[in-house]
């Protein structure tokens, strides 16, 4: 079974093909719900395997490259880590393939659409089942295209193609980064293998390993959309709501913290890098749950909360917690695609408003979205027995048992805000009185069922998966199944007691977002705007998002583009000044050797023969003599290399 | 060391089938109605693809014939299998383009095909002469061929030029024959091998010698300084033609020239000593090829004409597989024949472009001709842009991984300047390349075009594109069997 692995990214590659090549409007969305499900099936087959106990396997495909000491294989490592990304690629994938069905149903270009989303799953299916790093650049830099593709899907408005090419501009300092480090890599271990490399990880230097592990890092928060290159990731939310739901929450993002878990055996030799993994998660968790607190875009209030909760990931890592990280990827790709996807929903009922002053009170006139927006609310703000409570616990935990005090102080403010913000969006969408516009108000309808229906099985799923791979805290299913990768070791247990102080410290926190948000938007509605006045400052920051945009584009923008400029009128003066130069020179030569021509070669030839010459005359009326001059250069390029070598 | 005369047939059975077939296309041609010319195109691809089929049952072989002059090994079988399949392209690319341009002429399908017997036999020789008579077939057929479009001036001034410049070559090539064979007394390459191996002292007319093989083979690849005839006979000449010109003479004359160096002259890293020294003329071929890249990519940053374009790319291309003969190691021959498959592929792809958009108004040969088609054809562009990409050497393409070769082969031999050449090339090379892009993605079209393409070239097209990405991203079949081709070298 696992030997067919190579399966699973290759039918959605051959769904792309398909739809990009035969762009048939009604059998496209088939075609690309089919191998995404076979896929999720295949997927899910290598899972039950791996849980039965089956061996880590390498399915080696073929070799890709071989230079010297260079050695690439196109090869896939299936493992418990692997095993875990592929169930929600593919199934949180699946469900978003089957969403788009509906909501995409009247877009003319749906063929592209699906044919851009089959070939992003088959590329994010590469990067993790990669067995090297090289071979995971590919699939990295592949979903970084077809991420690229999709914001910009509707590349007619200028907002969309905008918010296109800045999440590729950025996206690529990272990825300068991590193909730095994956340079390192190779000087270092002469190998890009995983299976090489982390064994011997120890044999390179502490200095080296940070390196290393700070470059891979750069990529990461490029990926995953951490400070300070997060800036893309709601400029990204102009591309089509699944699209946001699959790529910009559940899958993509991810990537990074993916990377790190995998590459746990070099960051735990490299604390310095550990402690910046840490302090980079927490600073964004925070910084961005503020952000979202004021956020105004049912769509951006969800993108900077991915965001933040991104953040609790790298602090999971950065603590040497990477099963907490890797369980908390695993929620979080529930809860956020049903969250992205609900939008989704509410947008569409809404005709295409995504701004939550303009709702209110849609509870009742979309029923089945409400129910799953709420799980999914209840699920990220940490509110047990839900999904995100268990995984964001054991986060905190972890933050607490390392000692990291500030650190889980300032995760546990995070984890308040973000039941603050998520209460937030979640009562003025669906409670109070309708704000909602009169011309969208009679269009107001539930979604199809091709939408309900993936909103109900991430409904479930966020509703359970908690409990059931991670109860009890620390030593749940998932815990044993990923402890041979990345099995950190976790040292001494918490006391009994310590875990249930922490875990009421979670809940109150979460509950203490809840209220508030319930104090602010239910029951006095008039708090929201006396706060904005009292601190009128702060409400401005915020709602400039920290004016980090502004500030990238005066320190960093206009200074390249002046540069650019200056480059530019470089080229303008000195190289096309040479080029006219050289086309100059070219003609004086012509001219020289036109006069060598009528002087000494023609005066040899009239020397010679006049009937050479009336030949030399002929061809020289046809071809103006280049002819010759050919000649003379071939035999001067004899001459020179005769005297260089020969005398 | 003498072959029975059936056995000596059964090794040129493959050029024998196209010898008979073009033989037979002139004598008929004049009872063809204009009608029905297009027969004998279909005819000659047939001829081809036969000929290709009779080279399978000879592969593993390892046959002598005609007194030592052609062999029969892996090496020749690779390279046959190679030219035939681009002439089988080049000549499914006329079909429409003859047509179009109106020399629907037999002879024309007959001289491509005594062309290929030409470069076929080439990569076969095992001896000077045969080597230089197989290069005046295939230089003959290629002076007329230039010269096919005769009532275009460019055309006919293409082949004179060609003519004019091939023959003063060709007495460049035998003067150096002849001083070999005057120190030898043999033209038989391993003869003259063996003969060198008995020397203590080289003399300097050796030496003269060989920089009149390497003038002369230089003319045949368009090496700098004997490349000054390309960019005018690549331009006039009618453009598969010149596609053929740039693939099949040049990867034929290639496997010639690697044979003469490795069997010949026993071409090793120990030629490249210190400059005095007689025996190091090694540098000479680090010069050509340097110089070559060099001149080929900043030459072609300036042009307007497509054609004119490749050509100087294509002096390029040749400087990017000197440096694998540089190298001068197994990995460096592996190196140059997996650049020339991959060469091959992008090349006459690049060119198939130009001719799938040539139509009545417009040879399709400037680079304004290619504004727009993204629009109406994105199939052609997406084309494009693999070719563009491979030509380059940008990964997953057939070009990158031929340039990671080149280059790991020069690195390897402590030949870092060449490769550090030969990268910065790479990188002014994406400059023009990247222009028809532009022109192609970014630019509108002056007016609209509706090509008539038909269904042999998009055939073409779609193959070139496909084996270029296919090489690209699964190369290893290919490095097997260059890998054993290169075996009878070492």
């Amino acid at each position: 079974m696992l030997q067919l692995v190579w399966l699973i990214p290759l039918l959605p590659l051959a769904g792309a093909t398909v739809n990009g090549l035969w762009r048939n409007k009604q059998f496209a969305p088939l075609i690309a719900v089919g191998t995404a499900s076979l896929s999720f099936l295949m997927a899910s087959l290598v899972f039950l395997a791996l849980m039965r106990g089956e061996p880590t396997v390498t399915v080696h495909l073929y070799e890709w490259m071989e230079v010297g000491s260079f050695h690439i294989d196109i090869a896939f490592l299936v493992d418990p880590l692997s095993a875990i990304m592929l169930m929600v690629v593919t199934g949180v994938g699946s469900l978003v393939h089957i969403y788009s069905m509906g909501y995409m149903h009247d877009d003319d270009g749906s063929p592209r659409f699906f044919s851009y989303l089959n070939l992003f799953m088959f590329f994010m299916l590469v990067l993790v089942l990669a067995d090297n790093y090289l071979l995971m650049f590919v699939g990295w830099e592949g979903v970084g295209l077809c991420s690229y593709l999709l914001i910009g899907f509707w590349y007619q408005r200028p907002a969309a193609a905008d918010a296109g090419k800045k999440a590729f501009i950025v996206n690529r300092i990272g990825d300068a980064g991590f193909l730095l480090g994956t340079f390192t890599l190779f000087t270092t271990y002469g190998s890009l293998r995983y299976a090489d490399i982390f064994p011997q990880a120890g044999i390179a230097t502490e200095a080296t390993l940070t390196i290393i592990t700070l470059l891979l890092f750069i990529g990461a928060v490029g990926k995953s959309a951490q400070i300070p290159l997060y800036v893309w990731l709601p400029d990204a939310m102009e591309g089509p709501t699944p699209v946001s739901a699959l790529i910009h929450a559940a899958t993509m993002v991810t990537a990074g913290v993916y990377m790190v878990a995998r590459s746990n055996a070099l960051y735990l030799l490299a604390p310095f890098s550990m402690e910046v993994v840490a302090v980079i998660g927490t600073v964004t968790a925070l910084f961005a749950a503020t952000i979202a607190l004021v956020q105004t875009d049912i769509k951006r209030v969800l993108a900077y909360s991915t965001v933040s909760q991104l953040g609790f990931m790298f602090l999971a890592c950065g603590v040497g917690a990477f099963i907490p990280a890797m369980f908390h990827l695993f929620t979080h790709a529930f809860f956020k695609g049903l969250l992205f996807l609900g939008a989704g929903s509410v947008i569409h009922a809404c005709s295409g408003e995504q701004d939550i002053r303009k709702m209110g009170g849609l509870a009742r006139a979309i029923p089945t979205t409400h129910k799953t927006f709420l799980i999914g609310t209840i699920a990220i703000a940490g509110l047990p027995p839900l999904a995100g409570f268990w995984s964001k616990d054991e986060i905190l935990a972890a933050t607490f048992q390392s000692g990291h005090f500030a650190l889980f102080g300032a995760a546990l403010l995070a984890a308040t805000l973000t039941a603050f913000y998520m209460f937030r969006l979640l009562f003025l969408t669906f409670y109070g009185t309708s704000r909602v516009l009169p011309e969208a108000l009679h269009h107001l309808h539930e979604s199809p069922q091709s939408m309900t229906l993936p909103l109900a099985i991430l409904a479930g799923f966020s509703a359970v998966i908690g409990l059931l791979v991670g109860f009890p805290p620390g030593r749940g299913w998932l815990h044993h199944f990923l402890l041979p990768v990345a099995g950190a070791e976790t040292g001494h247990h918490l006391s009994l007691s310590t875990e249930l102080v922490l875990m009421s410290l979670s809940v109150f926190a979460a509950s203490l977002g809840l209220g508030l948000a319930f104090l602010f938007y239910i029951k006095r509605q008039a708090l929201p705007l006396m706060w904005t006045e009292r601190v009128p400052g702060f409400y401005r920051t915020l709602c400039n998002k920290y004016w980090v945009d502004e500030i990238y584009d005066a320190m960093l923008i206009q200074p390249l583009k002046g540069f650019s400029h200056l480059l530019w009128r470089f080229d303008q003066v000195v190289i096309d000044g040479l080029v006219n130069f050289s086309g100059w020179i070219t003609l004086q030569e012509g001219e020289a050797s036109s006069i060598v021509d009528r002087s000494v070669i023609d005066g040899l030839l009239d020397g010679l023969s006049s009937s050479l010459n009336a030949c030399a005359g002929f061809l020289r009326r046809l071809q103006t003599g280049a002819v010759q001059h050919y000649f003379l250069v071939m035999v001067a390029g004899v001459v020179a290399f005769a005297i260089i070598f020969a005398v | 060391m003498t072959t029975p005369p059936a056995l000596s047939l059964l090794v040129i059975l493959p050029e024998s089938i196209l010898t008979l077939l073009a033989s037979f296309i002139f004598v008929v041609e004049p009872f063809v109605p204009k009608k029905k010319k297009a027969w004998i195109g279909r005819l000659s691809v047939v001829g081809l693809l036969l000929s290709g089929l009779t080279i399978i049952p000879l592969v593993g072989r390892d046959i002598t014939a005609f007194a030592g002059m052609i062999t029969l090994d892996a090496y020749a079988l690779l390279f046959k299998g190679i030219l035939l399949l681009i002439a089988a392209a080049v000549v499914t690319l006329s079909f429409r383009y003859v047509r179009v341009e109106k020399i629907e002429i037999g002879e024309y399908y007959g001289l491509i095909l005594f062309a290929t017997v030409g470069a076929m036999l080439l990569a076969a020789s095992t001896d000077l002469l045969s080597i230089y008579l197989s290069l005046e077939l295939m230089s003959i057929s290629f002076y007329v061929l230039a010269a096919f479009m005769r009532k275009d001036p460019k055309s006919v001034e293409s082949g004179i030029k060609y003519f004019l410049t091939g023959v003063f070559t060709s007495g460049i090539i035998l003067y150096g024959i002849a001083l070999l064979y005057g120190m030898a007394g043999t033209t038989h390459l391993g003869a003259i091998s063996a003969y060198l191996s008995s020397q203590e002292a080289i003399s300097p007319l050796y030496v003269v010698a060989i920089i009149l093989l390497i003038a002369g083979v230089g003319f045949k690849i368009a090496a700098v300084p004997f490349h000054m005839w390309a960019p005018d006979v690549y331009e006039g000449a009618p453009t598969p033609v010149t596609a053929f010109l740039s693939t099949g003479s040049k990867i034929a004359v290639f496997a010639a020239f690697i044979r003469i160096l490795m069997t010949g002259l026993h071409f090793d890293p120990s030629h490249f000593g210190p400059l005095g020294d007689l025996k190091n003329w090694g540098w000479l071929l680090w010069w050509v090829a340097a110089l070559t890249m060099t001149f080929g990519n900043i030459a072609a940053l300036t042009q307007t004409n497509f054609k004119r374009l490749l050509a100087y790319s294509s002096i390029a291309q040749s400087g990017y597989l000197l440096i694998g003969l540089v190298a001068a190691s197994e990995t460096g021959r592996i190196a140059v024949l997996i650049y020339a498959i991959a060469y091959a592929l992008m090349t006459l792809g690049a060119f198939a472009t130009s001719i799938l958009l040539c139509d009545k108004n417009s040879r399709g040969d400037q680079i304004s001709d290619f504004q727009g088609v993204a629009r109406q054809h994105p199939a052609i562009a997406a084309a494009f842009v693999i070719f563009a990409l491979s030509l380059v050497g940008i990964p997953p393409t057939a070009g990158f991984i031929g340039k990671l070769y080149l280059f790991n082969a020069a690195i390897q031999e402590g030949f870092y300047s060449l490769a550090v050449i030969g990268i910065l090339n790479s990188v002014v090379s994406l400059y023009y390349y990247f222009k028809i892009i532009v022109a192609m993605y970014m630019e509108e079209a002056e007016e609209e075009r509706v090509l008539s393409v038909s269904r042999p070239e998009l055939a073409v097209l779609a193959a070139m594109a496909i084996g270029t990405l296919l090489l690209g991203l699964y190369p290893e079949a290919m490095i097997r069997m260059v890998m054993t081709s290169v075996q009878i070298f070492s």
